[in-house]
């Protein structure tokens, strides 16, 4: 797998907003439905061992995902999104917040505008985060890192087991 | 009682102040000197930087100087390295998916 593929990461704390860009090995219409496509999200967005399942998606305007994060004992914790603008294949905007299972969200959520652009078949893609809280952004890490962080020592193990297995 | 860091610098004036005593410690009314606030409104930043521990104080004689606690400071930085690598992690997944996608095409 190459490496040398775009990533950039700031916070800017001030505006409360993250500022991610990452390049793609892939043409621009296979990002766009990675990014737009609930089947295609919950392959990747949940850090493993994590899962996710999308309870139902209507990608448009005012249109909403309902998903959860599922960890590997089972508990689910439920995600809103709801799209505020869509520009196909170019840019889409979302609301995200944090609900319970009965889809009632919690009062403060993030921002998210995604920004697409493909050159020499490479796509690029640029997200914005923008948090109403920062101590939100805090709560959004604790679950994910610590997903994240079991992860790579799940992965570990796993690499530790087939090499003194040989 | 205990503030959550992120207070602390969700403000632009507290933000202001850290960046200013991070260069040295200094008595509270050093530091009001450079802003166009009451002396009160001062003393409320410092109260609150103190609180989410990210200032100290410190006694020299009659004066009190406060001071940055840079080790706390870098649990911001921590943080953010963290948020960081959930999405190092996620696209690394994508990069997987895609490859996928396009042999699938193929």
């Amino acid at each position: 797998m190459t490496n040398s593929l775009l990533f950039d990461f700031t916070v800017d704390k001030a505006k409360k907003t993250v500022y991610i860009t990452r390049e793609f090995d892939a043409d621009l219409s296979l990002v766009w439905d990675a990014f737009t496509k609930a089947d295609l999200l919950d392959q990747w967005l949940p850090p493993k061992p994590f899962t996710a399942k999308t309870k139902y998606q209507d990608f448009k305007v005012g249109g909403k995902r309902f998903y959860a994060m599922v960890s590997p004992e089972g508990q689910e914790r439920w995600i809103i999104q709801e799209y505020t603008s869509i520009t196909p294949k170019t840019n889409f905007k979302m609301y995200n917040a944090f609900a319970d299972k009965d889809e009632n969200p919690e009062p403060t959520g993030s921002e998210w505008d995604h920004t697409f652009s493909e050159q020499d078949g490479k796509t690029k893609v640029s997200i914005a985060i923008y948090n109403e809280s920062l101590a939100r952004m805090e709560k959004m890490i604790e679950m994910g890192f610590t997903e994240g962080f079991k992860a790579s020592m799940n992965n570990l193990e796993n690499l530790l087991a087939t090499l003194s297995g040989k | 009682m205990r503030r959550d860091i992120f207070q602390a610098i969700a403000d632009p004036t507290r933000r202001a102040i850290i960046t200013l005593i991070a260069l040295q410690a200094m008595t509270p009314n050093a530091i009001a000197d450079n802003f166009h606030i009451t002396r009160q409104a001062v003393s409320k930043h410092l109260r609150i930087l103190t609180e989410c521990e990210l200032v100290k104080q410190e006694y020299k004689g009659r004066e009190i100087y406060y001071q940055l606690e840079i080790d706390k400071m870098k649990e911001i930085d921590k943080w953010i390295e963290q948020f960081r690598k959930i999405w190092e992690t996620r696209f690394n997944q994508l990069d997987k998916v895609l490859s996928t996608l396009k042999k699938q095409k193929k």
